[in-house]
């Protein structure tokens, strides 16, 4: 092959792939942020089965986990594209419109979708929390809030830990499917990549082998977390 | 509004059989590709349970998209596939592709887990099997793919949806399925809301359908189970003053 890494290295693809990357992974934290917050909510109410809330959230989880992610990216960026683009250009910020806009659009898509993944983990956990527990540190006379914070939210974090890394390693996949509405990230650049040298394969190549070292580098610092959370149980004697 | 969905019911349902098809077809290759990498995996042959360990890790690391973008742009660039007639069959047409794409991809789902039913078989199971007589394939065959498939029924079905779901991307490879008719959709009519209802409708009667399928086939395997829980306590009512 003619054209190989080091001619990726020569025309300064490099630095627009790492550029990209790291579009990606702060894409990833932010959704997944996001979507951290939502789940924590949802899954409360779907958990506590607070009435008529707890429908909207059914609605919402199955909806999103039922609909492929690259039709609500449609969704909300067909929606929302003219109207911004009129306003932005009315203000005169153009040039903004056509980085930032994606990049809210990429953010508030990937954080539903991750979000409606954590409501599910979120509320697995809290449901795997022994009753008792809870009716204990009522017994005892603790408030509500502090039942949440001292009982709840240390056990329910670490029983979640594994679907949490699920749903991150699933959220660093799904920005990839951001690169349709034109935000320039890891395989947006790898496209333009393609496209200017006609080389697809060694671009997509890279880009796999990127992600592959992100989702692999995260599922290390997951096994770490694990390993910190683990319960310190004696021994039997 | 009645105009809108004269325009756009018979696309997204010409859009349906494509994506019914795509999922039917990669589902075939992909369950029998990942049942083969299962049993690499859990086999003593350190190469083979390397590789597929390898293969899984890979595929299921990396986005569904840069493995269609990597097939259907990068591969057709290699000599090697481009003068070979039926690899470039393969590789030549969006919808062939992407059904290639997903068999890889969700062979590698499928073998995780298909890999935790066959682990979750009692060993005492398979001994009284050897013990019996049986070959390696009558073992297979009749103790441990059935008890590791109903361990693994559930979990499947949810792989059968995230396929469901991954048709979508054919659409950016020239395949109109639904999401492709869709996006056309969207951007010739401006009935957003409209369209991604029907189109989202679609794809949730599938995943319905699809569940349904998979709680039935359950229920056939289970029947010896359920049967077997009931006995007892029908026994204890009867018992009991």
């Amino acid at each position: 092959m003619e054209f190989g890494l080091w001619q990726v290295w020569e025309a300064g693809w490099v630095t627009a792939i790492l550029r990209g990357a790291s579009i990606t992974i702060l894409v990833g934290f932010v959704s997944m942020a996001a979507g951290l917050v939502i789940g924590i909510v949802c899954g409360l109410i779907k958990w506590a089965r607070i009435f008529p809330l707890s429908l909207l959230v059914d609605a919402y989880t199955s909806l999103v986990r039922g609909v492929p992610e690259l039709l609500i990216i449609y969704l909300l960026f067909f929606s929302s594209v003219e109207f911004v683009t009129k306003v932005v250009t009315a203000f005169g910020y153009a040039g903004v419109a056509e980085s930032g806009y994606a990049f809210v659009i990429a953010v508030i898509a990937i954080g539903a979708i991750s979000g409606a993944y954590s409501t599910e983990v979120v509320r697995g956990a809290l449901s795997a929390i022994p009753d008792g527990h809870i009716e204990a540190a009522r017994a005892l006379g603790l408030s509500g809030g502090r039942i949440f914070r001292r009982i709840i939210a240390p056990q329910m974090l670490r029983i979640a830990v594994p679907g949490i890394n699920n749903v991150w390693q699933t959220t660093i996949k799904d920005t990839a499917l951001v690169s349709v509405v034109g935000l320039q990230e890891l395989m947006r650049i790898s496209f333009i990549g393609a496209n200017s040298t006609r080389h697809p394969f060694i671009f997509y190549l890279i880009a796999a082998a990127v992600y592959l070292l992100i989702t692999l580098v995260s599922q290390a610092g997951f096994d770490g977390i694990e390993r910190l959370l683990r319960l310190r149980t004696r021994k039997a004697v | 509004m009645i105009d809108l969905i004269q325009l756009a019911v018979p696309g997204l349902l010409k859009g349906l059989g494509v994506t019914a098809a795509l999922t039917f077809v990669s589902v075939l290759i992909g369950f029998n590709l990942g049942l083969g990498l299962a049993l690499m995996r859990l086999s003593s042959n350190r190469l083979l349970s390397g590789f597929a360990k390898y293969y899984s890790n890979v595929f299921r690391g990396t986005p569904l998209l840069v493995q269609i973008f990597l097939f259907y742009y990068g591969l057709g660039q290699l000599s090697l596939i481009k003068d070979n007639a039926a690899l470039w069959w393969v590789i030549s047409d969006g919808a062939r592709c992407a059904v290639l794409a997903l068999a890889v991809n969700t062979a590698a789902y499928t073998s995780e887990i298909l890999r935790g039913g066959l682990m979750s078989v009692p060993v005492g199971l398979v001994e009284a099997a050897q013990a019996c007589g049986m070959s390696r394939m009558l073992r297979f065959r009749r103790i441990e793919f059935p008890l590791a498939i109903r361990q693994a029924l559930p979990a499947y079905g949810n792989e059968l949806i995230l396929v469901v779901k991954g048709t979508s991307l054919a659409s950016t490879i020239t395949v109109l399925e639904i999401t492709g008719y869709a996006k056309r959709l969207m951007s010739q009519t401006f009935a957003i809301f409209e369209i991604f209802a029907i189109a989202g409708v679609l794809y949730l009667v599938i995943n319905l359908l699809l569940i349904a399928i998979v709680r039935v086939i359950e229920r056939v395997l289970m029947r010896h189970e359920t049967s077997s829980r009931r006995k007892p306590v029908a026994l204890t009512q009867v018992d009991l003053p």
